[in-house]
């Protein structure tokens, strides 16, 4: 009943008043043609094949990015700060453990330290949902947020890094069938996967995981919820694994690990039962013999390497794009 | 001071009553219009015509955070909001610090209440020893001090023997126990309504089991024990399923809603708005129909603002760490007046979940403009409407999701004890 919360589209905060998009906090809500843009762009900071990356570029000349991770990460920070350098952009990266927000500085204080520093784009990654938001809501018009991940809620980088190496191995997303398997609940992966697939066009989202792992009503995100893999694999071209953490488990939501493999365990059979030439993809950092196999993950049908190399690029266009403005158009 | 209020729309919902006509104040209690009329020379008139005058509030939750909060608000501050709100009366939950659970603290409570000069201040009593769920109150005690009601707020008592001998020996002094329902271990961490907002934003959840199951709990300890319980909050369909039945079985228990519980849903979190952080969580939008469904059939008696002051802070927070609540004194009537707006209940009905029936729940004499009640009136303008102004609270807290809202019905004048405490 609330004036702003007209039922959706409501305008996110991560696009501004003339539609053009300045945070890049999630998935939900862009459109199709902003999504594709970034992909687009992506392409040209792929270096060609046996090439040297390109270092001089001076997009982001002048600018400073600060990593602010209040989250452990090695992957998606070092590839981040690549990113930045690559645009000619000075990074700094912080690893901060936050404290809990009623002791010691706040995030919004830390940020605002921060920003009294001139810096122009903030990646922020947290354990807990919304943070990104929140920073977003508090900083200047020309401040931009990314979002490198926000507790269970998305991490929309990784969504596009995925998106771009399926479009590179597979092609067109409309024509495939997917199946994201594990941990959905904790997973802002999924999440931000779910998105973007959905706004592509996939012909098909699946979600796999015994009942203890999946959000309720998870098929109001668009996805059909399985608990059988094997049975769900079927026709499936490009499965996308979701890595366990443990920590999270308590001994209640698997019991254990091996009877987890056992269930949802990622093997060649089980690959097998997919489409033909079917693939895998897995965010990282695996745990071999846990979700995944390592005979799979090591395997020609396994992407897992070039998600990697392709985050760089799918970054820097992010970075690039924000800065430069004009990706425009939400979802009508 | 004798006051003559005059020309208004009486609704005195007690009394089943809803005409214009004038009322009298005599000192500090309502006087009897028949006797009224011979030799009532009034030191003050009021002029009423158009305004609807009705009992003045009764809340059944509302938190001043004095003392131990005090950074937070003070009962100045809060006794105040609840006057400007038209809240007359005040139930403050026991999980002060230090926490109500001696006669002492009883006595500061309601001494310093009178001294503010505002509403009237019904401390309850603590259930349980520091409200740990593990040693009983000395219960004779807490009542013989002002208590009328017994609670342990949203600190459950897990044992479930110690709940069964709290409502027992309550029941022995006729003291109502008021009962959190919400079950400590399907809470968790979780900080919204488990559903489709929670999946989307992948914030901890609470299912709405972690109310049922416990209340199914607390209602077989109320039928076998005999005790007259009273739930503080419902927020899910299932448990106003619950309390039908139960009352359907006689069971001495009665029921409130919040009255954000009655307007917004979890789709109003929408991108993770901390103003909207409650507990219970707001839930589904046929969760909110189905409670505006129990008020109107009578399954839920009261509503309550389940008022929650904070500092600026406690929301500027990632979600799931901000600090749940509402302040939502000022907001209760207007709130209440827009669901007769809404179709949903009668001005009338609207009026008595707000004065008589918590004043029953409670067990006091106020709510009602009876002959020899105490005076305690609220005028109100029911066709002008105010703009909620988050910051232009009476109360120290601003945190209302209602800001900037329009609302119809603004309050006027409010008296408590024959004496204007807010207006004139």
């Amino acid at each position: 009943m609330l004036p702003e919360t007209v039922d959706p589209p409501f305008r996110s905060i991560q696009v501004d008043d003339t539609g053009c998009l300045t945070h890049f906090l999630t998935i939900e809500g862009l459109g199709r043609e902003q999504l594709i843009g970034i992909l687009d762009t992506a392409k040209e900071f792929v270096p060609p094949p046996g090439d040297s990356p390109n270092k001089s570029s001076a997009l982001l000349a002048g600018h400073t990015v600060v990593n602010l991770f209040f989250e452990d990460s090695t992957r998606t920070r070092t590839t981040f700060e690549i990113a930045g350098k690559r645009l000619g952009a000075e990074v700094i990266s912080l690893n901060t453990a936050r404290l809990s927000t009623h002791k010691g500085e706040s995030v919004l204080d830390t940020v605002r330290t921060l920003e009294a520093m001139d810096t122009n784009i903030f990646v922020v990654r947290d354990s807990a949902s919304g943070t990104a938001h929140l920073i977003a809501k508090h900083v200047p018009a020309d401040v931009h947020i990314i979002n490198a991940g926000d507790g269970r809620h998305a991490h929309p980088t990784q969504a596009m890094l995925d998106m771009f190496t399926i479009r590179e191995h597979k092609g067109d997303i409309s024509k495939l069938r997917f199946a994201i398997v594990g941990d959905i609940l904790h997973s802002r992966v999924a999440r931000s996967q779910i998105h973007a697939l959905n706004t592509l066009g996939a012909k098909e989202v699946r979600v796999i995981a015994p009942a203890t792992l999946l959000p309720t009503e998870i098929e109001s995100l668009g996805v059909s919820a399985l608990t059988n893999l094997d049975a769900g694999l079927e026709n499936i071209d490009v499965v996308m694994m979701l890595r366990l953490q443990l920590e999270r488990m308590e001994g209640q939501l698997i019991p254990s690990t091996q009877e987890y493999f056992r269930c949802y365990g990622m093997t060649m059979e089980r690959l097998n039962r997919a489409a033909p030439e079917a693939v895998v993809m897995h965010p990282g950092p695996m745990n071999r013999g846990l979700e995944i196999a390592s005979n799979v993950a090591d395997s020609e049908r396994s992407l897992i390497l070039s998600q990697v190399t392709n985050g760089i690029a799918v970054r820097m266009a992010i970075m690039a794009q924000l800065v430069q403005g004009g990706l425009k158009g939400g979802r009508q | 001071m004798k006051i003559h209020i005059r020309g208004g729309r009486v609704i005195d919902p007690a009394n089943n009553i809803d005409q214009v006509c004038d009322l009298f104040v005599d000192d500090s209690r309502i006087v009897d219009p028949q006797l009224a009329r011979g030799d009532f020379t009034a030191d003050q008139i009021i002029d009423a015509t158009g305004k609807v005058v009705c009992p003045g509030l009764v809340d059944l939750q509302a938190r001043l955070r004095e003392p131990g909060e005090e950074h937070k608000a003070t009962m100045q501050s809060e006794l105040s909001a609840a006057v400007a709100g038209g809240v007359t009366s005040v139930c403050v939950p026991p999980d002060t610090n230090p926490v109500i659970d001696t006669p002492a603290m009883v006595h500061m409570m309601r001494q310093r209440g009178r001294r503010i000069e505002k509403a009237r201040v019904y401390p309850l009593g603590a259930l349980t020893i520091g409200l740990k769920g593990e040693q009983l109150t000395d219960m004779a005690t807490l009542r013989d001090a002002g208590c009328t009601a017994l609670s342990n707020v949203d600190r459950s008592i897990d044992n479930t023997l110690v709940m069964r001998r709290a409502m027992q020996y309550a029941s022995t002094f006729d003291l109502t126990v008021f009962l959190t329902a919400l079950d400590p271990w399907l809470k968790g961490n979780g900080c919204v309504h488990e559903g489709e907002v929670s999946t989307r934003l992948g914030l901890p959840a609470i299912p709405e089991a972690a109310e049922v199951v416990a209340l199914a709990r607390e209602l077989a300890l109320i039928e076998t024990t005999g005790a007259r319980g009273h739930i503080t909050q419902l927020s899910c369909a299932r448990s106003v399923d619950k309390i039908a039945e139960a009352k359907a079985r006689g069971l001495n228990v009665t029921a409130a809603v919040s009255a954000h519980h009655l307007h917004l849903s979890e789709k109003d979190i929408g991108e993770f708005d901390t103003r909207c952080h409650v507990m219970p969580p707001l839930r589904s939008v046929a969760d909110r129909d189905a409670l505006r469904e129990g008020l109107a059939t009578g399954v839920i008696d009261a509503i309550c603002s389940d008022h929650q002051p904070h500092g600026l802070d406690a929301k500027l927070a990632p979600f799931s760490e901000s600090a749940p609540g509402i302040a939502g004194l000022e907001t209760l009537l207007p709130l209440t007046l827009k669901l007769v707006d809404e179709k949903v209940i009668s001005l009338l009905d609207a009026i008595s979940r707000v004065t008589i029936q918590p004043a029953r729940i409670l067990g006091i004499d106020v709510g009602q403009l009876t002959p020899d009640a105490p005076a305690d009136i609220c005028i109100f303008d029911p066709e002008t409407t105010w703009q909620v102004d988050a910051t232009g609270l009476k109360s120290q807290g601003s945190n209302t999701p209602f800001d900037q809202l329009l609302l119809n019905g603004s309050l006027i004048t409010a008296l408590v004890s024959g004496k204007i405490r807010h207006g004139e």
